[in-house]
């Protein structure tokens, strides 16, 4: 198992330099200039300036080459010097100082990170900045669903073609079908416009340090929850049903029944522990999507976390943000790949990689 | 009267033949009548081809142009509120209301759902072309097989809706320079959401030729001569149709929804320019106003969405030997 994971570690690393590479080159090849909003009135040489200034000037391959190792030697630069001299987890470690930042009062040479046109600052520290939001958001729907899925997914499948099943079948099909762009707005005309409950803007500055902010904070995530966590649970129910139906008429069962096992103990131990194999791997190639936060829900409810972050990006055609942004998606889709492989191998020990 | 001799010409009464033996039935008759049993399945797909036809048709019934602006007949509510609510301003003419600029709803709700569909079913083929090729190159030729599904992993591992974000709004300008905004965007939006979702098609393809070409008939009809084209044409493909249907179903239901979330982010077509996700985006701002300029569309893509996945549903029951008779 050890050798089959370093071999995919070392096999994904191609992998993510073909990704990089697609990726920037989609963005360069692009013809989007980014300096078409300034103002005409700036001469050609000044421009010329601005354009060197952001890193335009050189050919393709040197800029390829500048933006991997910004994000591969001085990102994690900057994470180091964070993590052993700031942070409460590791802030007992000695010191380090590896990252020198660029600026009027230093001589000699200094490292670049990744900034953003839009803002001047550097990306990571945008995204940092996010981060909190989308999990929060993202990730608190996506433990709901599955809590809510996996059991009617065990039900639907012991009752198979019930009344349970039937209507489980039938959410599911929904939950596959209607877009969060519109049961997003079909919750706000309801909870928030008819009914009054819940707000529907995601208050982003909001502080939680007493109950009443609690509550706040829980009745602002009520509604986003609830449009990304049917879509969550309409996916991994209809595995879990599948993969309890897979399991119910094998062998085994039978044999456990027969030693006169109750009918919890059946379902619960034997089937469960068996059929959750496949159902942890979907579970665990749905993470990436955590990360890469719900584009279009967080646009509904103006949740800024990452999505929002990526698409203002992209419509200020903000060419290192969407860059970045991108290739880190990437990096998640690829690691989780590899995690659910690996938990599939180690969950289940019929399969032998070596 | 006596009975007749018995003729020493006809057969022993007990080997005669009953009942008149019928032809043997086609496989497509069986899926027929499996499918028939799926209610689900059925009402989808009726109300599949009803939209179809609706959106194709429609502008023949109702002729009012949806991007005709008439100001003085804003803002007129569904001819159903004044159920419940007697002030409401609503008229004959427009069954379904119109919009803060006068134009008529219903017209809009025909051309935005015929731009849906045709991208939806653009898209569909397109998915279906690319992942077919793909996945028959990777199982008949040995030599593609390792380059072609390293390649299909690897667009696997790429962030879909980002990399589809990216792409049309960056490539927006040139295309509607070249074929025009309408053309252009519709060129665009088929193209990007082909190039991105044809994988599981190619895979499950791939799977299912990989097995298909070791069998006997295969072997038989190499050994008569036939070229790999006329095996791939003649022998692969025709077994390989029902994957295929199923994964078309869950296409088209992606491509529906794909399009209409990049008209709602406002990255798909002109604005003047119906689709059902635009229509819904627009809406947005008053909705609580006018809730039902918001349900309309929006309820329109769901139940079309819906009643494909249940059509895809049917289909797999149906397409699959070891369900069917059951």
């Amino acid at each position: 198992m050890l050798t089959y994971t370093i071999r995919r570690l070392v096999l994904s690393i191609p992998t993510l330099f073909f990704i990089a590479l697609i990726i920037f080159l989609l963005l360069q090849l692009a013809p989007g200039d980014p300096m078409a909003s300034v103002p005409l009135t700036i001469p050609p040489e000044v421009k010329e300036k601005m354009r060197e200034a952001l890193g335009l000037g050189q050919p393709l391959h040197i800029q390829f080459l500048k933006w991997l190792v910004q994000l591969f030697w001085i990102e994690p630069q900057v994470l180091i010097d964070y993590l052993t001299n700031r942070s409460t987890l590791l802030g007992w470690l000695p010191d380090t100082n590896f990252y020198t930042p660029c600026g009027p009062t230093v001589e000699g040479p200094c490292d670049l990170r990744v900034l953003s046109w839009q803002t001047r600052s550097p990306v990571m520290d945008i995204v940092v900045q996010r981060l909190p939001q989308t999990l929060w958001v993202v990730g608190m729907s996506y433990v709901v669903g599955i809590l809510i899925a996996i059991p009617i997914g065990i039900y639907s499948a012991y009752r198979q073609y019930s009344v349970f099943d039937q209507a489980g079948t039938f959410i599911t099909m929904i939950g596959f079908s209607i877009p969060p762009f519109f049961t997003g707005p079909l919750l706000i005309v309801i909870f928030s416009v008819q009914l009054g409950w819940f707000p529907f803007i995601y208050d982003t500055t909001h502080v939680v340090n007493d109950w009443d902010s609690f509550l706040f904070q829980l009745k602002q995530m009520v509604m986003p929850v609830m449009v990304l966590a049917l879509q969550t649970t309409a996916q991994i129910s209809r595995f879990m049903r599948a993969a309890m139906l897979d399991n119910l008429n094998q062998d085994y069962v039978r044999t456990a029944r027969a030693k006169g096992l109750s009918e919890a103990v059946v379902v619960i131990v034997h089937v469960l522990r068996n059929s959750m194999i496949p159902v942890i791997t979907v579970i665990a190639l749905g993470v990436p999507g955590i990360f890469g936060g719900a584009i279009i829900t967080e646009v509904v409810f103006s949740v800024n976390g990452i999505g929002q972050l990526l698409i203002t990006a992209l419509f200020a055609n903000d060419l290192p943000m969407v860059q970045t942004l991108t290739f880190m998606f990437a990096v998640l889709i690829v690691l989780f790949n590899l995690i659910a492989d690996v938990l599939y191998g180690v969950l289940d020990p019929r399969i032998r990689y070596d | 009267m006596t009975d007749p001799a018995p003729n020493p010409n006809t057969p022993l009464n007990a080997l005669q033949d009953r009942d008149i033996t019928r032809p043997p039935r086609s496989q497509w008759r069986e899926v027929w009548d499996q499918f028939k049993h799926h209610k689900g399945a059925l009402l989808g797909g009726g109300f599949l081809l009803f939209v179809t036809l609706a959106v194709l048709f429609g502008d023949m019934v109702w002729q009012l142009d949806p991007k005709k602006l008439d100001i003085r007949n804003k803002d007129i509510r569904p001819i159903y509120t004044a159920i419940w609510n007697s002030d409401a301003k609503v008229s004959w003419a427009h069954p379904l209301g119109s919009d803060n600029l006068g134009r008529d709803h219903m017209a809009q709700i025909i051309a935005g759902g015929r731009a849906s569909m045709a991208v939806g079913w653009a898209a569909m083929i397109l998915t279906m072309l690319i992942g077919t090729t793909i996945g028959v190159l990777a199982g008949y030729f040995k030599r593609l097989d390792g380059p072609l599904m390293r390649f299909t992993d690897l667009v696997l591992s790429l962030p879909i809706l980002p990399l589809l974000l990216v792409a049309v709004t960056l490539f927006r300008q040139p295309l509607r320079a070249n074929f025009g905004p309408e053309m252009g965007m519709f060129i665009l939006i088929v193209g990007v959401i082909g190039v991105t979702s044809w994988m599981q098609t190619a895979r499950i393809v791939r799977g299912d030729i990989l097995a298909l070409k070791e069998r006997e008939f295969v072997l038989a009809a190499r050994a008569s001569g036939t070229t790999s084209k006329g095996i791939i044409f003649r022998h692969l493909l025709p077994n390989v149709l029902s994957p295929i249907m199923v994964s078309a179903t869950l296409g088209l239901a992606t491509a529906i929804i794909t399009e209409s979330a990049l008209s709602f982010l406002g990255v798909g077509f002109p604005s003047d320019f119906p689709t059902w996700g635009k229509m819904l985006a627009d809406a947005v701002p008053r909705m609580q106003e006018f809730p039902e300029r918001v349900m309309l569309p929006g309820v329109m893509i769901s139940l079309t969405v819906l009643s494909v996945n249940y059509l895809g549903d049917g289909l797999r029951d149906a397409l699959d030997p070891r369900i069917r008779g059951r």
